[in-house]
């Protein structure tokens, strides 16, 4: 057959096509459940990591039994509504009008008190960046953070996703002398902010520092209702 | 016939080892320089990425070179990114499925292989022609190459930029200026240009230890 005909050469695209999707197809269906299962040990990990736990990707899930002891869902009110916290999709809740957003928290029980961990989803430089953050149960000193991205910069943005960063983060306070809501800044060198609210940004990422910025200030402003609440329960027991 | 060659003849090898020095891909046919300054800000990606690519060029020139006598000269361009991209999905896929933690530290540089202009290159000026080992071999040479400048790039880098190799911390605490010292962490070194620079500096010495590469 001339294989410079038409004939030929649509026949062999489509073939080709067909067969290359087939494949691909076949391959994604069979890999999406251990994908999945991948996606979910990783979210343990990453809260678990927020209150300085670490662990591998095979007793994660064990760990994550024992130590996270009750996880609720939310509203901007600080009212507990229904809902799984673990199964909240951030994504899909920041589509929602802000009064309308479940909100998720995980309290965790370590040697050392219980720890409240919220989780958080912001915009990068290249596409999402998300993490945890936990806090001591005066709802105001963070007790850990982890954050994590989909596709930042090797090398500049993704060095948020390091404990270097990270470990900023502990002992960092969100609420000013007077009770005001402040949250964190990600302070580029010429930036000034009392020291106790304030980390230091990555040289090299400033897009992503700063979206980490905002993403603290909108994510963690959410719970300002709550956290207030749960510090008066605190008071008074 | 040919078939009676051995399967590393000097013909052979040359295919593994030329690459790596007088046609380089980086240094001498100026292939891949993007992903390159891309990926070598720090050492670690710069070596999982070399890895990475040396399996999809091995692969996708092998499947050219056995399509070679069937493929219709006027989509070869076609074929041939169906192909990469059809192998590079297929790794991701399986990375991320059986190797999460290593998938999620290539991240973005796996879509990125689709468009590294070396392994196209490569099935264009080598596959097309040529029998499906020798065609393995040129690009397992080929993403060797490609890999050898970006180590090298990557060491400079995570050297001069964070103070660090393999992400160990190489330059004493004690030498910063933030602890009274003289030495400061090049912040250059970690954006784009410097790679550029880097690259031209390697091209530069091989020039001048290797005559023949010279153009009049």
């Amino acid at each position: 057959m001339d294989k410079n005909s038409n004939v030929y050469t649509f026949i062999y695209a489509s073939v080709m096509v067909i067969l290359v999707a087939a494949i691909l197809s076949l391959a994604a269906l069979n890999l999406k459940p251990f994908q999945n299962r991948n996606i979910e040990i990783e979210k343990k990990q990453n809260i678990l990591a927020s209150v300085n736990v670490q662990t591998t990707a095979l007793n994660a899930e064990k760990v994550y039994a024992e130590k996270v002891i009750k996880s609720f869902v939310v509203n901007t009110k600080g009212e507990t509504v229904d809902g799984d916290a673990f199964t909240v999709d951030l994504k899909e809740e920041h589509e929602q009008p802000a009064d309308k957003q479940l909100l998720p928290v995980f309290e965790c029980k370590l040697d050392n008190g219980i720890k409240f961990i919220v989780p958080m989803r912001g915009t990068g430089l290249w596409g999402p960046i998300w993490g945890y953050v936990s806090f001591d149960s005066d709802m105001n000193t963070i007790y850990g953070a982890s954050f994590d991205h989909q596709g930042e910069t090797p090398g500049l943005g993704a060095e948020i996703a390091t404990k270097a960063f990270q470990a900023q983060f502990k002992g960092k306070q969100i609420y000013d002398a007077q009770g005001k809501f402040v949250s964190i800044t990600v302070a580029k060198s010429n930036e000034t902010a009392p020291e106790n609210h304030k980390v230091d940004a990555i040289s090299g990422g400033t897009i992503t520092s700063k979206g980490l910025q905002k993403m603290l200030k909108v994510d963690l402003g959410k719970y300002n209702a709550f956290f207030k609440k749960q510090k008066n329960l605190e008071g008074n027991e | 016939m040919s078939d009676k060659e051995p399967l590393f003849s000097k013909k052979n090898l040359k295919l593994l080892s030329d690459p790596l020095n007088s046609s380089n891909p980086i240094t001498v046919q100026v292939l891949g320089i993007c992903s390159a300054l891309a990926v070598t800000a720090h050492l670690k990606p710069a070596v999982v990425m070399s890895i990475s690519v040396m399996i999809v060029t091995g692969f996708s020139n092998v499947i050219i070179s056995l399509l070679r006598n069937t493929i219709p000269n006027r989509i070869r361009i076609i074929v041939q990114l169906v192909v990469i991209a059809a192998l590079v999905i297929l790794v991701d896929q399986l990375l991320k499925a059986f190797v999460y933690d290593v998938s999620k530290q290539l991240s973005v540089f796996v879509g990125l292989i689709i468009t590294n202009c070396i392994i196209m290159g490569r099935l264009e000026a080598f596959a097309l022609g040529n029998k499906p080992w020798p065609a393995f071999l040129d690009g397992i040479g080929n993403g060797a190459g490609y890999g050898a400048i970006l180590v090298i790039v990557g060491f400079f880098r995570e050297l001069f930029g964070a103070g660090s190799i393999w992400g160990f911390h190489v330059i004493p605490q004690s030498w910063y200026i933030a602890n009274g010292g003289f030495y400061s962490n090049n912040g250059m070194m970690i954006l784009p240009p410097m790679a550029l620079v880097t690259v031209g500096v390697i091209i530069w010495v091989q020039r001048s230890r290797n005559r023949k590469l010279i153009e009049d």
